[in-house]
């Protein structure tokens, strides 16, 4: 079925949604997704609706029944690693983006290797610290890099206290910055894919306004 | 005088480290920018603070 459309119909399809400048931009675009819960999992599939030229794709974890509500697996993928669960969703949906994947928990000491080609960085941890590690790490090793944060997603508090906040020209945070998943257990699908869109359309905003290649 | 995420404080002179710490801020869960730079963990306790300089300190909160 899939083969009935040609790379060229598809890249043509994207072009009249997105416009010929940004398609091209974003076929051009690498795009790292740290974590592929309910944050990464989501990323990754409307950075591959969007076209994304490639993504680095960087969990450790194998896909568990709980995590159903709110991430892009399906029930016969539990007991998969996500990552390679994900690559398999992603190029159903639309072939063109390249799929890299590290089945890896990211430290300071790798960060260097399995970040080194993206142009811009998605934080989707769970872990605060981890969060926190790895914009530290990111901050030192690639300045030129742009990351896109997350912070704050749980509960049921009003969808509208998400927001995407610029800290610097490179870094940018998605989220309530408040719900912690530590006090606030519960965490739902809309919340999580509602901050999940703010770091995706703040990664579109970020292809688009650079001139040229990143 | 010194903006922390801002709030006008009298702290211009000291440590940023030392601030970090009366307040009990979470060195592990936070990230730092400084008049529109980011000031990485390992800047932390050489830097002191000026007059007028502005600084955000955000706290990373778990989930995703």
């Amino acid at each position: 079925m899939a083969d009935i459309f040609t790379k060229e119909q598809i890249s043509q399809a994207l072009s009249q949604k997105h416009g010929d400048t940004l398609a091209k931009k974003l076929s051009q675009t690498c795009v790292a997704v740290c974590g592929l819960g309910g944050l990464g999992s989501n990323i990754a599939m409307m950075l591959t609706r969007a076209g994304i030229g490639k993504l680095i794709l960087i969990d450790f974890d194998k896909v568990e029944l709980t995590n159903l509500n709110r991430q892009n697996y399906f029930l016969s993928q539990t007991g998969m690693y996500k990552t390679q669960a994900l690559a398999d969703t992603l190029s159903k949906i639309l072939p063109c983006t390249d799929i890299q994947t590290f089945n890896e928990k990211i430290n300071a000491l790798n960060v260097k290797k399995l970040l080194k080609e993206a142009d811009i960085i998605c934080e989707a941890f769970d872990d605060a610290a981890a969060k926190s590690m790895l914009a530290d790490s990111i901050f030192t090793l690639f300045p030129e890099k742009y990351l896109v944060s997350a912070s704050g997603m749980s509960g049921l508090g009003s969808p509208n206290d998400i927001v995407t906040r610029k800290i610097t020209d490179k870094f940018y945070i998605c989220g309530d910055g408040i719900s912690d998943t530590d006090y606030v257990k519960e965490i739902f699908p809309s919340k999580v894919m509602l901050c999940a869109a703010h770091q995706v359309h703040t990664v579109l905003g970020i292809i688009d306004m650079k001139e040229g290649n990143l | 005088m010194v903006t922390v995420n801002g709030k006008q404080l009298d702290i211009a002179g000291k440590n940023f480290g030392e601030y970090l710490s009366e307040c009990d801020y979470d060195r592990n869960r936070i990230a730092t920018e400084l008049n529109g730079n980011i000031l990485t963990k390992s800047e932390y306790d050489n830097t002191i603070l000026k007059d007028n300089d502005k600084v955000e300190i955000v706290s990373f909160v778990g989930g995703g």
